[in-house]
């Protein structure tokens, strides 16, 4: 599946297990059941791991674990549920999470600005047309209210270092 | 009222643009309509029985004449000559073309409207106190507030896909013109102990299948906290409002079943976090938005006004029209007009382009520009000098927008029903069209007084019959249209839920029995009671009985 | 006799379509193909929801009607109100046209 880091089309060095598939060498990104099951033997293997949680997870049931994670998916199981947009937020504002926060799932061009906004820095696309339409979906707004956990200033910053006028 | 600088005019600009394309993807097949119809709901757009229908937000439902204008002219140019005035103070256009909708937009744009977050599961447009501003019992103008939610709410990132659409309403007044015991939050301006300004916060009240009366999470929220603390009511929710079930997906259903008290400390854990970040409101931008909405200038006036008592005393039916629709002002010779948009007979809450611009003319003429809609459907004109009260009814009178009936019967609310709404089971417009021609006496209904009756057309409530004093919630029983009778709600600051009186009353017997319920409301009342004081103290059973005994 | 027949929305428009017997999309009830037999029904429903027709319609379902009198009737009141138009405008919609059957009741 395509995958979306910093604007382009990236390499995938991730795979992302199914809780019955076997370990493979190389970086794997598994479920938190199976976190909680084979924390030990994953943690010796001494490769990246990454964590994936489902929509009904937050991730503060692994604060105290994060660190060990260079990448956390939040699922998307469809457009519709937003609750991973509040994970991605406590990952980033509150954990101070400093890995990849990666979209997985109904991921589509319409929730690009959104997520990015909350912190989502990898995107996992079905549609290929999705990696070209990337520019214009995360720029398409360029005005934001409110303070989010990307690097955009909201209006109401810029109204305040506006010079005042005479 | 607020204006938009650089940022405001970019954003929702860049929204049309954004829209468009989605629009061109849609027709061009590269969208389909399940993932075309979040994004057209987010932007207003729903698809009813017979077209499209478009809804605009007025914000906290304060219009300019310039933009009142407007909608006349996309009523005209785009649609059938007519809008319709909600209960969520926005107006909604019935026959839009999905083509033409991104060019409406545009026009919109050019004076400061939308219709972002005017549907979806996001946060709505904020409402507020239709008097706000002009009420003599206010502690402050409510509007700043609505307009720093309205701000903070556009396009947030994090709650643009929540369980449930989310409704948040303010007050400044004691006596509650906004319902905010039946939003999902209710902010109540209020002064602590210290005599500081802030607001009690009220969560999960809501209408709707379930109807729940809102209860307090917070006595005393100070203003600079307002968005952090909403941000952590917001969150929370967010992650853990059921999404397994549409009807209890609201959040009054998450407050209910962890209970206000677990609920309360989830938020406060929460906003413990977020307090002191950049949502914190600097006083320097309150009081820019503060700017916004300071008082007209108004002259300097005695509240005597002789030739308005002149007037109310040589005309009689001038003198009918002052009693209902106007009200006290704060400001000395100024009044309050209530423009009635239930003539005898008529869907409540429409009005025809011409109506529009004549309404914007006389807002010119005699109330600064400005123009409310009202959470009832009506309209309102906030700051009318006494004195030009009479050539204002003169005015009104002659586009059909004179009926002195505010509070009375005839002024209901009624959703679309079945006549536009996909979602609808009945009727309801032609309801209330018809209790309104059987009391079309206005004696008759100016003896009977204040009284609410709300009507929805199925159980979702956008009628608001939870909240009428007569309540009636269209059914559908074997393909038959049936009306399902309440009493008993209120919607103000004694909110309550009506009481079902019994079995539900025919398409052609609902008319009867609301008479039925009159009659025995005015043989029980005694001086001085209104509808809902006189049913708290004999109950359910006189009116049962007078309504079921033949049968 | 009780039989079905297949509607829509128009996706330029919204407005109300039926599928006729030249396999069109139509405005007039009346034109309407009329669907005896649920393999038919099933049959015309699919077609109706390829990505080609949903660049003509949205949201494609199948209504009973009666036709016992030759002539086709709505069976349910929304669809005689989606037939005709809103109840209290009759100059919108398509009874504002003509051309639609009369609201029983």
């Amino acid at each position: 599946m395509p995958l979306i880091k910093e604007g382009v089309l990236a390499e995938d060095n991730w795979q992302s297990l199914a809780d019955e598939d076997n370990l493979v060498d190389g970086p794997i990104v598994v479920s938190l059941e199976r976190w909680q099951e084979e924390r030990e033997s994953l943690l010796a293997r001494n490769t990246p791991l990454g964590l994936r949680l489902r929509s009904d997870q937050s991730p503060a049931l692994v604060v105290d674990d994060l660190e060990r994670f260079s990448v956390v998916a939040l699922e998307f199981p469809k457009f519709a549920d937003g609750r991973a947009y509040s994970y991605a937020r406590l990952l980033r504002d509150r954990y101070g999470f400093k890995g990849e926060v990666r979209a997985v799932g109904h991921v589509f061009r319409d929730q690009f600005l959104l997520m990015q906004r909350c912190g989502f820095d990898a995107f996992e696309v079905a549609d290929p047309a999705a990696v070209e339409a990337w520019e214009q979906a995360v720029s398409e707004i360029s005005v934001t209210y409110q303070p989010g956990a990307d690097a955009r200033r909201p209006a109401l910053a810029l109204r305040r270092s506006r010079p005042a006028v005479a | 009222m607020y204006r938009y600088d650089e940022f405001d005019h970019t954003l929702v600009s860049e929204r049309v643009h954004q829209f468009r394309d989605q629009v061109e993807r849609r027709l061009a097949g590269e969208l389909t309509e399940d993932q075309f119809k979040p994004l057209r709901l987010m932007n207003g757009l729903y698809l009813q029985l017979h077209a499209y229908m478009l809804r605009v937000a007025v914000p906290y439902g304060t219009l300019s004449s310039t933009q009142m204008r407007k909608l006349a002219f996309v009523a005209r140019r785009y649609d059938k000559g007519y809008g319709h005035f909600t209960t969520r103070q926005n107006i909604q256009f019935n026959w839009p073309k999905l083509e033409e909708t991104p060019d409406i937009l545009a026009e919109l744009a050019e004076v400061e409207m939308h219709a972002i977050q005017t549907s979806g599961n996001c946060i709505r447009n904020t409402t507020s106190d239709q008097f706000a501003g002009a009420a003599a019992d206010e502690i402050e103008d409510p509007r700043v507030y609505c307009e720093i939610i309205r701000q903070w709410s556009t396009l947030h990132p994090e709650f643009t896909f929540l369980p449930r659409k989310f409704k948040i309403a303010v007050t400044g007044a004691d006596h509650d013109r906004a319902a905010v015991r039946v939003h999902d939050i209710g902010l109540q301006m209020c002064r602590n102990e210290a005599g500081e300004v802030g607001f009690e916060v009220i969560v999960g009240g809501g209408l709707g299948r379930t109807p729940v009366i809102g209860q307090t999470i917070r006595e005393f929220l100070p203003k600079q906290h307002l968005l952090s603390y909403l941000e952590a009511i917001l969150r929370v929710y967010n992650q853990l409002g059921r999404r397994d079930n549409l009807y209890k997906a609201r959040i009054k259903i998450l407050v209910r079943s962890e209970g206000i008290e677990s609920f309360s400390r989830m938020v406060e854990e929460e906003w413990s976090h977020i307090k002191d970040s950049a949502l914190q409101l600097p006083l320097d931008e309150i009081a820019r938005i503060e700017n916004y909405f300071a008082a007209p200038r108004y002259e300097h006036l005695d509240d005597n006004v002789r030739e308005f008592e002149v007037k109310r005393f040589e005309d009689r039916e001038f003198a009918s029209w002052v009693r209902t629709n106007v009200t006290a002002h704060k400001q000395p010779g100024y009044a309050v007009a209530t423009i009635s948009l239930k003539p005898v007979g008529k869907p409540p809450g429409d009005a025809s382009a011409w109506q529009m611009d004549a309404v914007a003319d006389l807002a010119e003429s005699y109330s600064f520009s400005e123009i409310r809609v009202t959470h009832e459907q009506n309209l309102v004109l906030a700051h009318v000098k006494k004195a030009d009260l009479y050539a204002l009814w003169l005015g009104l009178r002659d586009l059909e927008l004179a009926t002195p009936n505010a509070g009375l019967l005839s002024d209901m609310i009624a959703c679309p029903g079945l006549d536009y709404c996909n979602l609808a089971n009945a009727r309801s417009i032609p309801v209330a069209q018809r209790i309104s021609e059987r009391f079309s006496d206005l004696e008759r209904q100016h003896d009977i007084g204040a009284l609410k009756i709300k009507i929805s057309g199925c159980i979702n409530a956008c009628g608001h019959h939870h909240v009428g004093h007569i309540g009636l919630l269209g059914v559908d029983k074997k393909g038959e249209e049936f009306y399902q009778i309440t009493l008993g709600g209120s919607a103000d600051e004694n909110t309550a839920i009506g009481k079902i009186v019994g079995p539900a009353f025919s398409y052609d017997d609902v008319v009867g029995a609301v008479e039925d319920i009159v009659d025995t409301y005015l043989e029980y009342r005694t001086d001085g009671e209104e509808f809902n004081d006189t049913y708290r103290r004999v109950g359910l059973a006189p009116f049962k009985e007078k309504l079921y005994a033949a049968h | 006799m009780t039989v079905q027949i297949l509607t829509a929305n128009r996706l330029g428009d919204g407005a109300v379509v039926y599928r006729s017997q030249a396999g069109e999309w139509t405005a007039r009830l009346g034109e309407s193909r009329v669907l005896a037999t649920a393999e038919d029904a099933a049959r015309i429903l699919a077609e109706a929801e390829t990505p080609a027709a949903a660049l003509e319609v949205v949201g494609p379902y199948l209504m009973p009607v009666d036709n016992a009198a030759g002539e086709i009737r709505p069976v349910e009141m929304r669809e005689f109100i989606r037939a005709k138009g809103p109840s209290n405008r009759t100059d919108l919609g398509y009874q504002a046209e003509n051309n639609s059957p009369s609201l029983v009741g």
